[in-house]
């Protein structure tokens, strides 16, 4: 092939088919830029931003929905790579990508009964459509530019919008915490990275894990495993940071409380699910080149089973990091949250928390792939996968019906102390029941969805157990936790319902009838109707996990 | 969906409008335009007679769709409808001896304590929404046949008890609440485990045909399954899965056995893990303190009757010295605190320690096998007498926390060393008093004795030394409450504090405490009414079913006969 075909093909059959695939992602940059236009053009249209912003979300989410019949029909959409094997686009993309638009369309609408009247608006909504094109990379990455292109533009936006209230010394505080961080953290990460690629001579993942296969086949060096299990430790530091997961946290309760509780509420959920989309193409891309998406530039298809057997160590690292880092991060955000007294900054170690029980499953779906004498089995990381997918739809509405009762409250008492809802039960009792519900969620008490979210969650853990033996402790370290969290979810409610009115405040009435109380109600009764409807979720959830291995 | 000629169909909306008529209720309470405080009561009122009626309906022998056919010893009216086939979970119901008394006596304090409710004026609405959320959650326990929907009902029912005590309690609400709610979750938790292990554990495909059949199993889609039914014939197999060995040397079917007793004797609860109790009953209100006494308690019992047992009989087995020596330690230990206690309602909490040590001591003597005889008469004696207690102290401690209520409304404090001469100045509570103060200490002729009885009998033949220990308590019961009874009611005058509120019982108040005076006696004089429905079940499909798996395992697992005996 001369490269004048190479050329050809690559601008006929590629990038056409490849624009194709990533429709929901141009609709948003056009979004983006009419919006900026629209900011220009008619300025006097003060609702422009956000009547564009729906608009563009709901084009992404038509062109993003995988129309054509049901779950089942998602599961046959193979994985695709896309933009010469740079990114991939498979029934897992296309879920976590509808997800988050819902997310998103919901999270405008949100931001735009709260912040109702401000300015700065439209800045606003760049800054989350542009995030959300770079979240949508980083569950969309087949390769390593890609990785670290969707982290930064997905990390960027979020600096910005973590310091959008300039006059404020907390929010220009948690910008520069956030940005520095998140400078070292992808610094750290792309010096992994770089290690990974060139220890394995490719940047394509799944070319990379068919090297490493290759390599373990052909013996290894000491030095060799050393600079590997470097460059994937670093890696980890870059997606740990994403995650908030402990010890690269220390950014989250900052900014949690420095932004605005909207601002937090897109890096609780938004951030988090993309991080964990991500984690979860790096570790499947290592633990399991699947020939679906093993298209190595070259178009070199490889032997399988051979490699997969191969992976068996790299699959234990993975395996081993991601454990601990889940039962720490677990553990440390539960035991954390309990002294906060900022309602933000507690749910921002909830997030740190629930971003642990997230990762337990991602463990669980890398230890349950087995290769045994009659091939690859991969029922049980699918069904690893598919919880790990419905607990981050289910987690979606309830950090949002968190954040957005937090910011409700703020504006209706200017207090984002947890002190300060005492009693609100008796003016906002409706208010007070969608907040306890959510905390209960949180929690995970039946009859809210939250528990389903972490059932399945451990479902597949001790499927995973069986398999290997050292995930009972994860397990463990999972159900204890679930009984830790109790308390400090609790005490909000307790504050909330048992507490009496202190005497010098007004308390705020904000009926249910009202817009908010509307809202806070459309995002609550998710907890109720996913805890029944499970069923509903489930295969879309396994449609996302058929194509991952 | 609403075919009603159709049976089937007909049986799931009756059975579910069981369980979810008060949750409908409560929506309704909180969708509704504000009302008077006195007729969101009376709706509630309503909304538990109603569903004390279809209840009622269950126990009718007559042959029409839902009525209780007595010929019929095992599981009936079975309702099976798949919720999350991925999980093999299954909305299923089912009536038998076991859970329809308890069914009974659920709906039936729910109308008596929602009665009791009239004097609570604080946000009404909410108290009465939260009071019918604990109905569905204590009516779907008891008649669940799916693991995994026993396990959310069992949950449903922590939120609402938590405000119930946390909104409604007394001074010290708030620390009751909690330490209700954490002792509750821990047991939930090591609940959650068992199931799963058990869950995983199972093996449908190793379940005849027949077998299949008979647990409602058919169409089943998973290897895996919660069914209650399927689980206990899986346990009660010779070569069943469970006993796989799991850890330490025991096996999965011992470690389940034990976590499921944890859980459940934290709800019944039993030495050491009561110390929830006595707190949450004296600060919930009067008729909060009903339901937990008369209903909450009886779920420890039933989970550990209709799942520990049956389900790994093997460890039940083993471990029968241990379950009776807890219900024993119980018994003895809720008896001496009793005695020691100042406040009124503290002392009637721990005289439920004390009797539903009982109800443990009675399940747990598996004397079916003492001696080589396998005669299961005495074990059945003892499982009946432990069903009956759960049913008769559900009467009487429904009745005792009602009685405190009563005076403590009257002059706000409970302490009984300001009492006395109550029965010159309250005659009709006075009489009412003896009564269930007497049923509760076991008095021939009332409902405590025959439970007592029955349960120390069986005991006599597992081991003698439990047994004598188990009579003698009956001395200490006695003790403390005729002690009580002569410290409150008698004497020449009563000299506490607010003596002029000491009016007589209001027509309301009597109306509420003679339907449970009328069940004392009626069950002590006539307790066939009761072993009617109890005895075929458990002696056919406990008794004889785990008698019968002793005497084949044995051989089976290689386990020595005499090693579970008396020692």
């Amino acid at each position: 092939m001369n490269f004048n075909e190479l050329l050809q093909d690559v601008v006929q059959k590629d990038t056409l088919a490849s624009l194709r695939a990533v429709q929901p992602e141009l609709t948003l940059c056009a979004t983006i830029i009419a919006i900026l236009l629209a900011k220009i053009l008619i300025p006097a249209w003060k609702q422009s931003p956000f009547h564009l912003t729906v608009i563009g979300l709901a084009t992404a989410m038509f062109v993003g929905f995988p129309w054509h019949g049901s779950a089942a029909a998602a599961v046959s959409t193979l994985a695709q790579p896309i933009f010469t094997a740079s990114l991939v686009s498979d029934s897992f993309t296309t879920v976590v990508r509808f997800f988050l638009l819902t997310f998103a369309m919901l999270f405008a609408a949100f931001a735009e009964i709260s912040t109702d009247g401000e300015d700065d608006r439209t800045e606003f909504y760049v800054l989350i459509l542009g995030a959300l094109v770079g979240m949508c990379l980083m569950i969309s990455a087949n390769h390593v530019l890609i990785v670290l292109l969707g982290v930064e533009m997905a990390s960027v936006p979020c600096y910005v919008l973590a310091g959008l209230k300039r006059r404020q010394s907390k929010s220009s505080e948690a910008a520069l915490k956030y940005a520095v961080f998140g400078a070292g953290a992808a610094g750290v990460m792309m010096f992994g990275l770089s290690l990974l690629a060139g220890g394995l001579g490719t940047a394509h993942l799944p070319a990379m894990a068919a090297n490493l296969a290759k390599m373990i086949q052909g013996g290894i060096s000491p030095q060799q495993i050393t600079i590997l299990s470097l460059g994937g430790l670093m890696v980890m530091v870059g997606v740990g940071f994403k995650l908030s997961a402990v010890p690269f946290h220390f950014w989250a309760p900052d900014v949690f409380e420095g932004a605005t509780a909207e601002v937090a509420a897109f890096l609780s959920v938004a951030s988090k699910a993309a991080a964990l989309g991500l984690l979860m193409r790096l570790c499947s891309a290592f633990a399991f080149p699947a020939d679906m998406y093993f298209h190595s530039p070259i178009g070199e298809l490889l032997p399988q089973a051979s490699l997969i057997a191969a992976l068996a160590p790299v699959r234990q690292y993975i395996v081993a990091i991601v454990a601990v880092l889940a039962a720490v991060t677990c553990t440390f955000g539960n035991l954390a949250a309990y002294g906060q007294t900022n309602m933000k900054r507690l749910l921002a170690y909830s997030t740190i928390a629930h971003a642990g029980y997230m990762m337990m499953p991602v463990a669980a779906a890398v230890a349950l792939i087995r290769v045994g004498s009659d091939g690859v089995s991969v029922d049980g990381a699918r069904d690893a996968v598919a919880s790990l997918v419905t607990y981050i739809s289910i987690y979606l509405f309830m950090n949002l019906a968190a954040f957005a009762i937090v910011a409700f409250l703020r504006n209706a008492t200017g207090s984002e102390e947890i002190a300060d809802y005492a009693g609100l039960v008796r003016r906002s009792p409706g208010l007070t029941v969608c907040m306890a519900i959510v905390m209960f969620s949180l929690v995970g008490l039946p009859p809210l969805a939250g528990f389903q979210a972490k059932w399945v969650m451990f479902y597949s853990l001790i499927e995973a157990a069986h398999v290997c033996p050292a995930l009972w402790a994860l397990l463990s370290v999972g159900l204890l936790n679930t009984i830790l969290s109790l308390f400090y979810y609790l005490r909000v409610v307790r504050v909330m319902a048992l507490s009496p009115e202190p005497l010098y405040r007004e308390a705020p009435t904000i009926p249910l009838t009202s817009m908010v109380g509307m809202y806070c109600g459309l995002l609550t009764a998710p907890m109720l109707l996913l805890f029944f409807a499970l069923d509903r979720v489930l295969p879309w959830a396994h449609a996302a996990a058929s194509t991952l291995f | 969906m609403f075919n009603f000629s159709d049976p089937t169909v007909l049986l799931t909306w009756l059975l579910s409008a069981i369980i979810f008529l008060p949750a409908v209720g409560a929506l309704i309470l909180c969708l509704a335009p504000r009302e008077s405080d006195a007729s969101t009561k009376r709706f509630s009122l309503f909304i538990t007679l109603a569903v004390f009626a279809l209840t009622v309906w269950l126990a009718i022998p007559g042959g029409r769709v839902g009525n209780f056919n007595f010929s019929q010893p095992g599981m009936q009216s079975i309702v099976n409808h798949t919720w999350i086939p991925a999980f093999g979970i299954n909305y299923m119901l089912g009536i038998d001896g076991i859970s329809l008394p308890l069914v009974l006596l659920t709906s039936f304090l729910s109308v008596l304590a929602m009665w009791a409710s009239w004097p609570i004026t604080k946000s009404v609405r909410a108290y009465c929404a939260l009071f019918l959320l604990l109905e569905t959650g204590m009516l779907g326990v008891f008649l669940a046949l799916d693991f995994f929907l026993f396990y959310v009902f069992w949950e449903v029912m922590l939120l609402p008890m938590y405000f119930l005590i946390g909104i409604w309690g007394g001074p010290r609400r708030e620390y009751a609440a909690i330490k209700f709610f954490l002792f509750t979750l821990v047991g939930s938790v090591l609940l959650l485990v068992a199931m799963l292990m058990l869950y995983f554990a199972s093996d449908v495909s190793k379940l005849s045909q027949a077998q299949q059949v008979a647990s409602n199993l058919i169409g089943h889609g998973t290897k895996h399954t919660f069914n209650l039914l399927a689980l206990m014939q899986l346990g009660q197999m010779p070569d069943s899965p469970f006993h796989q060995t799991l850890l330490w040397g025991q096996s999965l079917s011992w470690w389940a056995f034990v976590l499921l007793l944890i859980g459940f004797i934290i709800k019944l609860p039993s030495v050491p893990v009561h110390t929830w109790l006595p707190d949450a009953h004296v600060e919930a209100p009067t008729p909060i303190s009903m339901i937990l006494a008369g209903v909450l308690l009886k779920m420890g019992g039933y989970g550990v009757l209709r799942v520990c047992y049956p389900v790994c009989p093997d460890a039940g087995y083993h471990l029968a010295w241990l379950v009776s020596g807890l219900g024993t330690v119980s018994m003895v230990y809720g008896a001496l605190a009793a005695m020691a206690q100042k406040d009124f309602k503290r002392l009637v909490a721990y005289s439920s320690v004390s009797h539903m040590g009982y109800v443990l001591l009675g399940i747990g003597a598996w004397s079916a096998t003492a001696g080589t005889s396998y005669d299961p008469n005495y074990w059945n004696m003892a499982m009946n007498g432990a069903m009956f207690q759960m049913i008769a102290h559900g009467i009487s401690s429904a009745g005792m926390f009602f009685l405190v209520g009563v005076v403590y409304e009257r002059v706000h404090h409970r302490d009984l060393d300001k009492f006395g001469g109550l029965f010159a100045r309250m005659p009709v509570y006075a009489g009412i008093s003896m009564v269930i103060f007497f049923a509760a200490l076991g008095l021939p002729g009332l409902c405590g004795f025959i439970g007592e009885f029955f349960v120390v009998v069986g005991t006599w033949a597992y081991c003698k030394w439990l047994a004598v220990v188990a009579a003698s308590v009956v001395v200490l019961t006695a003790g403390y409450i005729l002690w009580t009874i002569q410290r409150v009611y008698l004497g020449p005058e009563y000299k506490g504090p607010h003596a002029d509120a000491l009016t007589p019982m209001t027509r309301r108040e009597i109306a509420i405490a003679a339907p449970l005076v009328a069940f004392a006696l009626l069950l002590g004089v006539y307790p066939q009414a009761l072993f009617k429905y109890t005895e075929p079940t458990i002696g056919k499909t406990v008794v004889q079913k785990l008698t019968d798996w002793a005497q084949a395992s044995p051989k089976a697992t290689g386990h020595d006969v005499t090693e579970g005996r008396s020692q």
